[in-house]
């Protein structure tokens, strides 16, 4: 019974860290059609302006909790959106219009760009920001323990995912880009300025990416190398609930989450494996994913 | 049907690469039997590729070729250089021909996606394998070409000679097989494949027959990858490999079989002198010039060979 317990809390904080993961990088795919191999890097890039900032701000500023997670999400926030706009502007924009496989190729190279700029400003020695984890504590839940800091990235998550329904479903920006989703040639005739909602949506999907870099960053040491493993790991949530829809993302991590939590607590040596295995079996069965929708055969 | 015109070429490349082996130095025979290993891997990309389907997983082969040569020589006491290739090829066909039947029902990215995942299952495998050295790998044992021992100062310049052998080989094929029927259909697959099977061809089948090919040769150039180096560990199979695979593969560009190997030969030359001189920019510039590949030579090198041809007749 313990062990269900602790499989059901492990799972749901994987799983929302998850969907933190993976919920930019679902929007951007719904809207543009491009499935972003950079989205690691930016998650890396998250983390690594967090614990840099949350190191000078520990360092003699100040130690308040709620300012430190202040400063988390604002430095991912900006670094992100920053490095969204620069990548959309300066480099996809020239590549609209080709093939879906050649823009997966193109975000791999920006990958490859975004890694080597992190280690020339950041270096290659790991960054740590322990501090907002420490702060928060431990709370008892029956008879196990779980971490303040990690409840907290179950709230983060939730409200996340929140902030994203409302806004796709329920704001005017939201409505064009569901317009845009379903067809993008109509919507561009009826007035909407498409390229000018590229840029804000791979802003949106460039800052999510990092808000969750940042949110782990205190979890983890931050070494180069980071937005590399988490990329594989989102695209697999992602594939598996159905690409472009947040449902999808959330359900996908959610199973991701417990598949793989399972596997630690009863056989821990198929804990990478498990993640893959879910996703290939689902794809097996559904091969647009649990909430993707086929598309029709051209000829 | 006669030579072609390529076909000499190759064998003459080939055979210049056989003389030339007996007065380089070492380091730049090892980088050549490198560089043609890695173009067999490549070649396999290219061959997907030309039907339209991009592979960021031809890491899982390569692994599987190295970790055969590795395994063979550790646990089974197969010492012959070519048993050990061959036993690659058996398992890697035997799997690819499993994989192969659920892939070929996947396109664009959910190829490029699954291709991945089945590669970092295996690293995964690998990783949490103690007994495989986990992430440290582990050496390949002292082997032999045929009744030849290469040991004595000879080994590096033995394993080119076995990989130009190998490579040619793999050449002449390919170049026969990309103007075959099949070879043909490949590029209207990637064209408009519901008119393909209009025409009465099963486009499952094509692709199918062009994975497990692919896979074949991806194993040998993990073969002779680990011959050469000695040493297998499991980032054989982490995907950031293939993609380096697939960015040899635009560099080349799917025009020839050759460009596999110039494109192969230059990547695998300037990460020599790149890492060396910018140890933490080698990444930066490898992603510009993919960029720029794509933006201004979209059909990869090749073209600019048969761009100046076209020009000067």
């Amino acid at each position: 019974m313990l062990t269900v317990w602790a499989i059901l809390i492990d799972g749901l904080i994987y799983a929302s860290w998850l969907f933190l993961v993976a919920a930019g990088l679902t929007v951007i795919y719904g809207v543009m059609r491009i499935l972003n191999m950079a989205h690691g890097s930016l998650y890396a890039l998250g983390a690594y302006a967090a614990a840099s900032a949350l190191g000078w701000y520990y360092n003699g500023v100040g130690d308040q909790l709620w300012i430190a997670l202040a400063i988390i999400t604002v430095c991912a926030v900006a670094i992100g959106a920053l490095a969204g706009l620069i990548m959309e502007r300066g480099v996809l924009r020239l590549m609209y219009g080709r093939d879906e496989v050649l823009m997966l190729i193109v975000t791999f190279a920006m990958l490859l760009i975004l890694e080597d700029v992190m280690k020339l400003i950041w270096g290659t020695t790991p960054y740590f920001a322990y501090q907002p984890y420490a702060a928060m504590g431990r709370f008892n839940i029956g008879v196990l323990t779980v971490s303040g800091y990690q409840l907290m990235v179950v709230g983060v998550s939730v409200a996340v995912g929140l902030a994203l329904w409302f806004w796709l479903e329920r704001t005017r920006v939201g409505k064009i880009l569901r317009s845009i989703i379903h067809d993008r040639e109509v919507s561009e005739a009826m007035g909407v300025n498409v390229r000018r909602m590229f840029t804000i949506t791979f802003m949106i999907g460039a800052a999510l990416g990092a808000i969750a870099g940042g949110v782990t960053a205190p979890i983890i040491s931050v070494v180069p190398g980071v937005g590399v493993e988490v990329i594989v790991v989102a695209f697999a949530v992602v594939v598996t609930g159905g690409l472009g829809s947040i449902t999808g993302a959330a359900i996908g991590a959610l199973i991701v989450g417990l598949a793989r939590a399972v596997s630690i607590h009863t056989m821990p040596e198929l804990e990478l494996f498990i993640v893959y295995a879910v996703m290939a079996t689902v794809l097996i069965f559904r091969p647009h994913g649990l909430f993707g929708q086929a598309v029709a055969r051209k000829i | 049907m006669g030579l072609q015109k390529s076909e000499i070429m190759l064998v003459l490349a080939a055979a210049a690469i056989t003389l030339l082996s007996f007065v380089i130095p070492d380091w730049l025979a090892f980088t050549t039997t490198l560089a043609i290993a890695s173009a067999l891997v490549v070649l396999g990309v290219v061959l997907l590729m030309r039907a339209g389907l991009v592979s960021f997983g031809q890491g899982l082969y390569y692994c599987i070729g190295g970790y055969a040569v590795g395994m063979g020589g550790r646990f089974l006491g197969i010492n012959d250089a070519l048993l050990l290739i061959a036993m690659g090829v058996v398992v890697t066909v035997a799997l690819a021909m499993l994989l192969g039947l659920l892939l070929t029902r996947y396109r664009e990215i959910f190829f490029a996606m699954l291709t991945l995942a089945f590669s970092m299952i295996l690293y995964g495998i690998l990783v949490k394998s103690q007994n495989l050295g986990s992430t440290d790998g582990f050496g390949v044992s002292d082997w032999t070409l045929l009744w030849f021992d290469p040991d004595g100062g000879k080994g590096s310049k033995t394993v080119l000679w076995l990989a130009t052998a190998v490579g040619l080989v793999v050449a002449l094929f390919l170049n026969r097989y990309f103007g075959s029927a099949i070879g043909l259909a490949c590029e209207a697959i990637r064209e408009n494949e519901v008119r393909v099977e209009y025409m009465g061809m099963s486009r499952r089948q094509i692709l199918y027959i062009n994975y497990v090919i692919a896979a074949a040769i991806g194993s040998i150039g993990g073969s002779l990858t680990s011959l050469a180096a000695g040493h297998v560990d499991p980032t054989m199979a982490y995907w950031t490999i293939s993609g380096e695979f697939v960015f040899i593969a635009l560099l080349g560009g799917t025009g020839h079989v050759a460009a596999s190997f110039i494109a192969a030969m230059i990547f695998i030359m300037v990460r020599t002198y790149a890492v060396e001189l910018f140890p933490n920019s080698w990444q930066m510039i490898l992603g510009i010039v993919l960029l720029l590949i794509i933006l201004f030579l979209p059909k990869g090198i090749w073209s600019l060979f048969t761009r100046r041809r076209r020009v000067g007749s």
